[in-house]
């Protein structure tokens, strides 16, 4: 049964992030709001906006990421919770990565869900909705898994919100290059879809291993 | 080696050193400047602009190898959890950041003559941009956390994860085809840079290595004098009369 406290964490922050204040859904309302605003900036020119669709859904998706999380640690730290899970016998690693991914179901898996109804607003054709999903679907998890880090780093700051972004930012650019490339090479003749996107999943998987143990140290550290 | 981590001892030591060291950075900079500006031949392709490569090229070893100095002092602030270490950790972030902006200045004037643009979105010069980028946010984390000590060790943990650039700055010449050309110096099969015009840039890469240590040696040991000065505010403050209860003053150095 020693999956039972990771679980129970699970549904809690499912649990949580579905009641009022917990603002699950506040990220896909600011991803549509985001890819409202882009045509009015650019002019409503189909072609341009098909062209460059897949690099607005990126950034939209990569915006709305941040933007629940700087309450991913600090909502526990100021009720307490953060105190018990830092002292609990399971291991801090695994409960970061069990709230990781609450974080990325809540907020991450509906923009995967919702980027091809956007893609179609944004002109994009069949394929290239089919790769801007896909690549969305196996970048976001890194984007929540780095963002993480900046949420444990800022956990004990008041307004860490922007701190936040200035940090994770420049880390999620690789991430970002090659999301964008594998969706732009979905629709492409000439560049095969195949190796930006297994070097997307690679990164995924590399933060998946690589970033618990950022930010369980930098909670450990920095909620001293 | 730890003898002369212990901030009482560092010092004295930066005091005897620094002359020297002063001395040494003034000199290996006249030769290279000597060096890059009169004795190295103008470059059959690309004319005189080829002389910024001496101040290009060594900010740009500079920018990475003070990342690699951060990253050392990270390593011992969160494992050792060494007071020293937390004071030449942030000495360093702003002496790498100016380093990289010079990099990237020198670099956008070198471009414009020579690519005809000021910049490009190449994967050298990008991921330069985003090692400027990380040295400003690891300064925007000292500067937000008050309690020096935790935002030492936030910092570090920022800056080891930073560490994957690093890498990323130095092979991606290799690994994209990119506007910017690939290492002509530090080669398994030797330099492909005319010794003429080697000699120069080596003494330049000497007198910016010199350069750095003097800076960081200087804004370490200030770190530490502003951290007493900071101390011994906080005891006057709270009117205390000899320099003792250390427990009180880390009460109130949280607090502030």
């Amino acid at each position: 049964m020693s999956a039972s406290p990771l679980a129970a964490l699970f549904s809690r922050e499912i649990r949580v992030a579905r009641r009022i204040g917990g603002g699950g859904t506040m990220g896909v309302i600011f991803f549509l709001i985001l890819v409202t605003i882009v045509p009015f900036a650019i002019g409503p020119d189909l072609n341009l906006l098909s062209r460059i669709g897949p690099a607005i859904l990126w950034i939209a998706a990569l915006l709305a990421t941040l933007l629940g999380l700087d309450r991913l640690f600090q909502a526990d730290q100021e009720d307490g919770s953060l105190d018990l899970i830092l002292t609990s016998d399971t291991p801090l690693e695994l409960i970061v990565l069990v709230k990781c991914l609450a974080h990325w179901v809540v907020t991450g898996l509906p923009l995967v869900i919702a980027a091809p109804l956007f893609g179609l607003m944004l002109a994009l054709d069949p394929q290239a909705l089919w790769g801007v999903t896909l690549s969305l679907l196996a970048g976001t998890p890194a984007l929540a898994l780095l963002g993480a880090i900046g949420a444990a780093l800022t956990v004990t700051l008041r307004r860490g919100g922007l701190l936040m972004a200035i940090l994770i930012l420049p880390l999620a650019i690789p991430v970002l290059i090659f999301g964008v490339s594998a969706a732009a090479a979905s629709f492409s003749a000439t560049t095969p879809f195949l190796p930006p996107f297994l070097i997307l999943c690679a990164l995924t998987l590399g933060t998946l291993a690589a970033a618990p143990f950022a930010v369980a140290a930098a909670l450990r550290h920095m909620s001293e | 080696m730890w003898k002369y981590a212990n901030p009482t001892f560092f010092l004295p030591l930066v005091a005897t050193l620094l002359p020297w060291l002063i001395g040494a950075t003034v000199a290996a900079f006249a030769i290279g400047l000597w060096g890059a500006f009169f004795s190295a031949p103008a470059d059959y392709q690309q004319g005189e602009t080829v002389r910024i490569m001496y101040i290009h090229v060594p900010a740009a070893w500079l920018s990475m190898f003070c990342y690699a100095t951060m990253a050392a002092s990270a390593l011992g602030t969160l494992v050792w959890r060494h007071p020293l270490a937390d004071a030449a950790q942030k000495a360093a972030a702003p002496i790498g950041a100016a380093f990289t902006f010079i990099c990237l200045v020198t670099g956008s004037l070198w471009g414009k003559p020579m690519w005809g643009t000021w910049w490009v979105w190449d994967a050298r010069l990008t991921s330069v941009l985003v090692l400027f980028v990380i040295y400003l946010g690891l300064i925007a984390l000292w500067q937000t956390i008050e309690d020096a000590s935790r935002a030492a060790r936030g910092a570090a943990i920022l800056t080891l994860v930073g560490v994957v650039n690093l890498p990323i700055i130095k092979f991606s010449v290799d690994w994209w085809n990119t506007l910017h050309q690939p290492a002509s110096v530090f080669r398994m099969s030797g330099p492909t840079i005319a010794p003429s015009m080697l000699w120069p840039l080596l003494v330049m890469g000497i007198a910016f290595t010199l350069l750095f240590t003097t800076l960081h040696l200087m804004a370490t040991r200030n770190e530490i004098l502003r951290r007493r000065a900071r101390r011994l505010a906080i005891q006057a403050a709270s009117g205390e009369t000899d320099a003792q209860p250390t427990h009180r003053l880390t009460m109130t150095g949280g607090a502030q």
